[in-house]
């Protein structure tokens, strides 16, 4: 028996969605059921029981991941202890001498590992990597006895400047690792080997803090899929869109912080770029907030650290999303000096929006959406409710907007709409205007339930090329599983200048942090077509603090000061539009990135195989009201829409899990993958 | 207009403001602007330099304050024959809208149609700007030439056209030349940007729309600002602190308040404030004007970046004071005065209405400087500034270690200052018992020392709150007070004016300990519960010692 399907699942709060690929038929299936929060494991099971005849059929499941952004955001994680330096143990908790809001002194910060669960040794590394004081792995089993003592179950090593000489870290972690009851030791510089001591620590704490839960998490699911006779080869989606191994997973917890959306992007980039449209901005809108990412050239856009609420700060390559508080349930509210507001306080999905008559009376967006007929209230997507109530919608309006304003109900609920499309509009310059980009050469790519009735107003608003709709915005992080490559990252710390640095001794760092990689990437047993090494370093004019990400174009073998050089101006100019004279330039970091790529993924298997013109799909038709008018819009029933069919707006297009709205001066196209493609009207 | 442009508009305005301020951030040189963000962009009026819009991200205090620069480059713009397109001028003459000698201003005119339609301005805090005292807070300076060079607004950009021998003049007055010109072209990059952004907005919308936005803007504000004031409860209360000394004279200055509330009106009286100081400590109006403002937007966080929240407030200041000088005063030390005034305001609305505001934080800077020179002979400057705690308040305990009011500034990491100047920190930890007891019990300050590794280095640190402590609100206790010593041959000493030293001489292997101060107490002590008292003791935020003899709660 071959095992032929490989499977993507996507776990999230309230529905786990699995998209299963056999790679020999190229058959396509998908499922959707409900999320098993108490143990995601369960619910896993079942979607995959619903997609594979026999778990004996499955190559390899790809899973992204909410366990560890779930326990960061609700401070779920392990109880944490830290062994480190004498007269530092208070680093995590002093973070960068921050505060959570600019305006209001009243924010407050709570460390995931207690004051009294830090306890420091004796020992110190100077800024040169000298060793001033060497540690004792005595005094170092000691502390860790006591740490054990007071209930902790996962303990972090970090010491100062172990990014420039890691001999003592390496020393106690050693003397940790013989006396700990179990595998959860986290070293600082295993995790991160780069200077600044608060990221460092921070991201490696909360590695700590996520190793057993998402350690128990994922034995949980591998036993669960042995069990009944699944494979051994789990993948798990990192932050970065790259894959890992279940065992690196267990490792490295820290940088799964972001695996679902970053799935999300991935799929994003595959589809939009097989459908020819290599630059791409995702918006994913929620209930309370709308992420976007910027994929340019068919490449998502990595960051290089972001926070999980305040102070908890990861350092490690993430797809870079930028999300503001504008989703379905933000609320409208006409401010002390008579302006309209939208978010960023929201009503979320619980008790939601006023139409949905679970407990909240303050209008929100997707009200809006309800009173100008654009989401049938009928048949509301997600099945959790029987139908909308238009009526409250439309009071909540009257009363909270559309009466302060001297506006009617419509009227208002058009600018709700408008102010909100405008803040999303805002996140999009800012990731697209900001970093450079052309907004014309750039589409929309809105997944998750919401995206698709704002993409029309935001292609105007922006100057965007077009939306692309996928198939299936319901399941594309599932699908992203699938199609992601695997990907080891390494940052190392040269801090050298570029006149100074030894190439030679650089190149060989280059060559021995690649292999190491690649010893990860062949660790498991996924099949890989072609193994791609990418180097970067991190570079600034000598007295900067921030510092530019210069790709090198060059390998090793021909690595020279000019080499080095180049890569460093062209990412300035880049950056900041001119180069300073006579400053000279340093090295910051080294980052290696090694990707094993898999199997490609024919996007052609989501394309419709067959379907009907516009008047065979149509539902029927109701008033909707856009840009000032009411229209009797026909509906569509979008998946059985053929290849080739133009819908002129305006236009709505329901599916079960998504509604799109074609304003009317767009026209939306079936391409021949099955996208919507929402355009300006070019007949 | 209809008020969906407009709010759609002001968004824009906003992102384009931001957008200068991330620019600069990104690609400035001193840690002081890169980690720091001891930096602003705004954009303002093209006939009064009022402030139209500001930057979300930058130092809160500039709000406000840009407008008189703005202003000063008016005026001297008209005496020069008027401005021609393709200029930039640029200054840092802290008695023409400026708040102390460190923070260069560049402010470039943006023509629509041959006219002057608006200003955009970049200010940012540069490293080393000359004057006695490397990094430039100055502890005994008596007149701002002791401070650093003072610049006029000069042109910088003549019709497009770059004037190096200006910048010739500006590196040949600082210590760190190079930090200067990378900040300098951060600033040129940060303008260029905006004024792209700006046009592109004023072609979409035309004119006539973005103008008429900057005025109704304006309005909106002031109206919200008096509903804001309007929503106090109507009365007058009076406070005043202390500033520890002005370093030149071992004296306490006074700085008083009298808030009143009168329907939708606030008069913020300043009258009963000691009289301007021989040392650095004096402020400009504009910069207490500025000051007030950061106050008031801590209190009522929706009011909006511009100057129509101004005009429901009036100001009562004495001319000549402490808190209205005019040159040559010395000004480094602005920040320790602006944050006393803030402690006031808190203080004060803490009287009416204790719910709205947090008790005062730690309320000083800590400028501390150490220089020297490497055995190679090069010069190193270490100026940093350093944090403590946030005030408690109604809802809960206050920060711990958080940065000051003014500024979202945070701290550079200790592993970069080591790996770049010839020190060795051997405590970066919190103070146990820094945070002022109270029902709601502020945050705690942190405790700094720092080893020199070179031959010799010499001292300066400009701080406040050594004597007086940051006090309570609403019954609450005040925060241990900010300490300050240094080791000299084997012992440990403290500078004779407490909370500032002047050139203090360290050698190898000595240390500076700098103890920062916490965040006053919120409520009576009685009210905190005993359950939180032991979990502070557990945590070692408070002492058993404190516990009992300040809490009454026994912990074993």
């Amino acid at each position: 028996m071959t095992r032929a399907l490989v499977i993507g699942v996507d776990v999230g709060g309230t529905f786990t969605d699995i998209f299963a690929l056999d790679r020999i038929t190229g058959e396509v299936r998908t499922a959707k059921v409900p999320s098993t929060p108490a143990d995601q494991s369960e619910g896993f099971v079942n979607g995959i029981a619903q997609v594979a005849a026999s778990f004996a059929d499955i190559a390899t499941v790809v899973h992204g991941t909410t366990v560890a952004t779930n326990a960061l955001l609700e401070s779920k994680g392990a109880p944490t202890g830290l062994i480190t330096t004498e007269g530092f143990r208070d680093v995590l908790e002093m973070r960068r001498r921050d505060r959570p809001k600019t305006w209001g002194l009243d924010g407050t910060f709570t460390p995931v590992v207690a004051r009294d669960r830090r306890v420091e040794v004796a020992e110190r590394t100077l800024a040169d990597g000298t060793t001033r004081t060497a540690v004792d792995p005595a005094e170092v089993a000691a502390r860790a006895k006591e740490l054990e003592a007071l209930g902790v179950e996962a303990v972090c090593v970090f010491f100062i400047n172990g990014y420039a000489n890691a001999r003592n870290e390496r020393t106690a972690v050693a003397a940790v690792r013989e006396v700990w009851p179990n595998p959860f030791v986290t070293a600082a510089t295993e995790i991160l080997p780069e200077i600044r001591e608060f990221e460092r620590l921070s991201t490696a704490a909360l590695n700590a803090y996520l190793q057993p839960v998402v350690a128990r998490y994922l034995d949980r699911l591998r036993g669960r899929l042995q069990e009944r006779g699944g494979p051994g080869d789990i993948l798990i989606v990192q932050s970065n869109g790259g894959l890992m191994d279940l065992d690196a997973a267990k490792r490295y917890p820290v940088r799964t912080a972001l695996s679902g959306p970053a799935a999300g992007v991935i799929a994003a980039t595959t589809i939009a770029t097989a459908a020819g449209f290599p630059n791409i901005i995702t918006c994913d809108m929620g209930g309370t907030s709308f992420d976007v990412a910027l994929v340019a050239d068919g490449r998502s856009t990595l960051t290089a650290q972001a926070s999980i609420g305040f102070g908890k700060v990861v350092r490690t390559p993430m797809v870079e999303i930028t999300t503001i508080g504008a989703g379905g349930g933000s609320i409208a509210r006409v401010d002390a000096s008579g302006l309209l507001e939208v978010g960023p306080e929201s009503a979320g999905s619980d008790p939601g929006p006023v139409a949905y008559g679970l407990g909240n009376a303050r209008p929100t967006v997707t009200d809006a959406n309800v009173v100008l007929g654009r989401i049938n209230a009928e048949r509301p997507i997600g099945g959790k409710l029987a139908r909308l109530d238009v009526a409250a919608a439309e009071a909540a309006i009257r009363r909270e907007v559309a009466a302060p304003l001297g506006l009617d109900v419509t009227a208002a609920a058009e600018a709700i709409l408008e102010v909100a499309n405008a803040k999303m509009a805002g996140a999009i310059r800012l990731v697209s205007i900001e970093r450079g980009h052309d907004p014309a050469t750039f589409a929309a790519m809105p997944f998750g339930g919401g995206g698709a009735l704002h993409a029309g107003a935001l292609i105007k608003e922006v100057g965007l090329d077009a939306a692309l709709v996928p198939r299936f915005p319901g399941v594309t992080s599932a699908l992203g599983c699938i199609v992601a490559d695997l990907r080891f990252d390494r940052v190392q710390t040269v801090n050298a200048l570029v006149d100074e640095v030894d190439v030679a001794e650089l190149a060989r760092t280059m060559r021995a942090i690649a292999a190491e990689l690649r010893a990860q990437l062949d660790a498991g047993d996924t099949s890989i077509d072609e193994v791609v090494v990418e180097v970067a370093f991190d570079m600034h004019y000598v007295g900067q603090t921030h510092t530019v990400s210069a790709p090198l174009a060059v390998g090793p073998d021909d690595l020279s000061t000019e080499a080095i050089r180049e890569a460093f101006d062209s990412a300035y100019v880049k950056a900041f539009g001119r180069l300073l004279d006579r400053v000279p330039e340093r090295i910051q970091n080294l980052k290696v990135t090694v990707v094993g790529k898999r199997p490609t993924f024919d996007p052609m298997v989501l394309a419709p195989l067959d379907g009907e013109g516009a008047d065979g799909a149509r539902l029927g038709a109701r008033r909707v009201h856009a840009l000032g008018q009411w229209h009797l819009t026909p509906v569509y029933d979008r998946l059985r829409l053929a290849v080739g069919t133009v819908v002129p707006g305006p236009a709505v297009l329901e599916q079960a899990d998504t509604t799109i709205f074609v304003d009317p001066d767009l026209e939306g196209r079936v391409d021949a993958f099955g996208n919507l493609v929402i355009t300006r009207c070019r007949s | 207009m209809d008020t969906v442009t407009l709010a759609i508009l002001k968004g824009r305005l906003e992102q384009i403001v931001d957008e200068m301020d991330a620019t600069l951030f990104r690609s400035a040189f001193n840690p002081i602007i890169a980690e720091a963000h001891d930096a602003s962009h705004g954009i303002y009026d093209g006939a009064n330099g009022e402030t139209l819009v500001q930057g979300k991200s930058g130092l809160p205090i500039f709000v406000g304050v840009m407008a008189f620069c703005v202003a000063a480059v008016i005026e001297k713009a008209k005496a020069r024959g008027g401005e021609r397109p393709g200029d930039v001028w640029i200054l840092n003459d802290p008695y023409a809208g400026g708040t102390h000698l460190s923070d260069f201003r560049l402010v470039r005119p943006v023509f629509r149609g041959g006219r002057v339609f608006c200003y955009l301005a970049s200010v940012g805090h540069w490293h080393d700007v000359g004057g006695a005292v490397p990094g430039n807070y100055n502890p005994v300076a008596t007149e701002c030439f002791q401070e650093g060079m003072l610049i006029p607004p000069v042109k910088l950009y003549e019709e497009g056209v770059f004037r190096e021998d200006v910048v010739d003049i500006l590196l040949a007055n600082s210590r760190l030349p190079t930090s200067l010109y990378g900040d300098l072209n951060g600033q040129i990059n940060a303008l260029d940007l905006g004024a792209r952004r700006l046009e592109e907005l004023l072609d979409a919308y035309g004119d006539e729309a973005v103008a008429e936005a900057f005025d109704r803007l304006r309005d909106r504000a002031a109206i919200q600002m008096a509903a804001e004031i309007a929503a106090l409860p109507d009365g007058k209360v009076s406070v005043q602190d202390h500033l520890d000394n002005d370093g030149i004279v071992d004296e306490p200055l006074q700085v008083a308040l009298d808030l009143t509330v009168d329907g939708d009106r606030l008069t913020l009286d300043f009258r009963r404030t000691a009289m301007a100081c021989q040392g650095p400590l004096n402020i400009s109006r504009a910069t207490t004007v500025a000051a007030c403002y950061v106050a008031l937007k801590h209190v009522f966080g929706d009011v909006p970046a511009n100057a129509g929240v101004l005009r429901p407030i009036a100001f009562e200041i004495t001319p000549g004071s402490l808190l209205a000088v005019d040159a040559p005063k010395p000004v480094s030390g602005y920040t320790e005065t602006i944050l006393r005034l803030i402690d006031l305001i808190f203080e004060a609305i803490g009287r009416i209405a204790p719910d709205r505001v947090t008790a005062p934080a730690y309320g000083t800077i800590n400028a501390l400087s150490l220089a020297g020179h490497r055995a190679d002979g090069r010069r190193w400057v270490l100026f940093s500034f350093f944090g403590g705690g946030h005030g408690g308040h109604a809802k809960g305990d206050g920060l711990n270690h958080g940065n000051a009011p003014i500024s979202t500034a945070t701290i550079p990491p200790l592993e970069i200052l080591e790996a770049a100047y010839p020190v060795l920190f051997r405590r970066w930890a919190l103070r146990p018992d820094s945070g002022g007891p109270g029902q709601s019990r502020g945050g705690l300050g942190a405790v700094y020392e720092i080893e020199l590794l070179e031959q010799e280095a010499q001292g300066f640190l400009f701080a406040e709150r050594g004597r007086e402590p940051p006090p309570g609100i609403a019954g609450g206790g005040p925060a241990a007070a900010n300490r300050f010593t240094f080791e000299n041959d084997g012992h440990w000493q403290t500078p004779p004016m407490t909370s500032k030293a002047n050139g203090f001489r360290l050698q190898r292997g000595e240390a500076v300990r700098l103890e920062s101060p916490g965040g006053g107490g919120y409520g009576p002590v009685d009210r905190r519960p005993a359950e939180a008292v032991r979990r502070d003791v557990a945590q070692g935020y408070v002492t058993a010692d404190a516990a009992r003899t300040t809490y009454g709660v026994d912990v074993e």
